[in-house]
């Protein structure tokens, strides 16, 4: 008869022993670039945050030993992604609300569903190359080539699949029982979605966009192909449809140079860059845990 | 108005002919042949898939939202087949009003939860004196009328359930479907739900379906029994019918059918 106590030495106990700490360790080999990353472009980035960083144009490299500042890239990468969200937010939110509520599951609705997944694989470079294509070198909108205009759309590409599906899922969670009760007191679709279902899903909906955001405001290829880059503060509206300067590119731009002042510009505006996607993500997941909360008012 | 029969006398407000609903390929329930009067209490009851739930939704439209669901055969309101194809399904929900298994009441105030659907409705009269009428009619009034602008989740289930009577009389509709309402509740919400179903017999005529043979006899004038019989066929599937319709005292006093007799007292269901 086997002892009913605890034995080390069984196999199937050193077995377990084994893969647990072998779990734990790969656990913790996959939070470490993260770590490092971050502590790396703090130390690296955080030195070089004066005020000026955010007032000045950047110097064009070589000229002296002062790169200037990040003005421009800031505003622009504030307006690029702000373009992206003004196409992507409504027709996202609307594809995910035909998803969701009005489609009954035929072979249009498996495409979309599937055309979604794909679109949310497409690479980001390719993103930027369609634009380039569609609309630089067409020079369609209003005979501008390189515009934080063609930025934003290429950005918003990147965005949408993003947003179809955290509307999609967001508004599959809303339970049926709810639909019910509006359409029971003889509320039309659209007043039941508008009224009840929306309102509903809003955080969830919302906790997606920002994510969408957060991602989109980061890419660099796309933008090489469609922004550009400018040293230049953006100074009216106009300005919209010429090259317009980003972070991303600012860093991908800067990182390269041969002077030190550049790259130090570069770590500047890579710290900017990742301390404010954090901040985003960090937004989006108390606003989840908000919506937790209240689900049930 | 797009069809009428003239033939359908006064006091009948919604009769099913020859009614068959089937999921895709699957049959719920064939050929009923049913009337509803104006100002009864009718129960639907009889075993679990007999397709009594089935027949409820198909009266003011709610199987609509179930994908493959169909319906042949007619179902007369106010003179009009509301499966007309010309029928608009949001005007026959306005004026056929229903109540679910469920309490759902909308994640929103009191107050609010009735107002939604009056304004929807184009209600104009003033809407305080409605939220208090119709809550009163659902004999609710005196334990909410201190906190209209509390969440309607902050009541209880017996009280949701009644926010949600409330909430249909509000619309003022011809009739209430109530899909067992009273199924979630204890039995002192129950009694309290079944006294609000016979205040509102003066004015609307109710359509109950319920699990419980007593709520049955306690609350209406007239029963209909369903049933399910297996297929002719004999793949073993089962499809439901109307088994027998009555006045509830003759189905519970003196049932016609065998079945009826033997569900009534629990020998099956």
């Amino acid at each position: 008869m086997n002892s009913l106590y605890y034995q080390k030495r069984l196999s199937r106990n050193i077995g377990d022993k084994f893969f647990t700490s072998l779990s734990v360790i790969c656990a913790l080999i996959a939070i470490l670039p993260l770590i490092f990353l971050v502590t790396y472009i703090l130390y690296k980035g955080g030195s070089q945050i004066t005020p000026e960083l955010f007032t000045l144009e950047p110097n064009p490299p070589g000229d002296d030993l002062d790169a200037g500042g990040i003005n421009p890239a800031l505003i622009g990468t504030l307006i690029i992604t702000t373009i992206a969200s003004i196409i992507a937010i409504p027709v996202g939110v609307g594809g995910g609300i035909y998803l969701a509520e009005y489609s009954k599951g035929g072979a249009f609705t498996r495409f979309i569903r599937f055309g979604v997944n794909v679109l949310a694989g497409v690479p980001s470079i390719i993103a930027g190359v369609f634009i380039y294509a569609l609309i630089v070198s067409t020079k369609i909108l209003f005979g501008s080539m390189y515009s934080g205009l063609a930025g934003g759309m290429a950005l918003s590409i990147l965005m949408l699949p993003t947003v179809i599906k955290t509307t999609d899922e967001g508004l599959k969670l809303v339970p049926n029982e709810l639909r019910y009760a509006s359409l029971g007191v003889g509320a039309s679709m659209y007043t039941t979605i508008l009224k009840v279902t929306l309102p509903s899903a809003f955080r969830s909906i919302a906790t997606g966009v920002v994510l969408g955001i957060a991602r989109a405001a980061g890419e660099t290829a796309p933008l090489i192909f469609t922004a550009l880059f400018s040293y230049y503060y953006i100074t009216g509206f106009g300005d919209l449809f010429y090259e317009m300067g980003s972070l991303a590119v600012l860093i991908y731009n800067f990182a390269l140079e041969p002077y030190d002042a550049q790259n130090k510009l570069a770590w500047a505006a890579s710290f900017i860059l990742v301390l404010s996607i954090l901040s985003v993500n960090i937004f989006s997941r108390i606003l989840a845990a908000f919506t937790e909360k209240t689900k049930r008012v | 108005m797009i069809k009428t029969n003239k033939n359908t006398p006064k006091n009948i407000i919604l009769s099913l002919e020859n009614v068959s609903i089937s999921y895709g390929t699957f049959e719920a329930v064939r050929n009923v042949f049913c009337t509803f009067k104006k100002g009864n209490i009718t129960s639907l009851i009889g075993p679990s898939g007999c397709g009594k739930s089935t027949v409820l939704r198909s009266l003011n439209r709610m199987n609509d939202l179930i994908p493959n669901c169909s319906l042949k055969g007619t179902v007369l309101f106010d003179g009009t087949n509301i499966y007309d194809k010309r029928v608009d399904p949001v005007e026959v929900r306005r004026r056929i009003g229903m109540v679910f298994q469920q309490p759902n009441p909308f994640p929103k105030s009191i107050y609010e939860n009735i107002a939604f659907g009056a304004r929807i409705n184009g209600f104009t009269g003033i809407m305080d004196e409605l939220v208090e009428s119709s809550l009163r009619k659902a004999a609710l009034w005196d334990e909410c009328k201190d906190k209209l602008n509390d969440s309607g989740y902050s009541l209880s289930g017996g009280q949701q359930q009644r926010l949600c009577i409330a909430r249909t009389i509000a619309i003022e509709p011809e009739i209430i479907l109530m899909d067992e309402p009273c199924s979630a509740l204890d039995p002192i919400s129950t009694l309290k739900i079944e006294e609000t179903m016979h205040e509102l017999k003066k004015n609307y005529t109710i359509i109950i379906v319920t699990h419980n043979m007593q709520q049955a006899l306690r609350v209406s004038d007239m029963t209909a029994f369903f049933n399910a019989i297996e297929y002719e066929d004999g793949d073993g599937g089962k499809v439901g019918y109307l088994a027998e319709f009555n006045s509830t005292k003759k189905i519970f006093n003196s049932p016609k059918e065998k079945t009826t007799q033997e569900y009534i007292s629990g020998k099956f269901g």
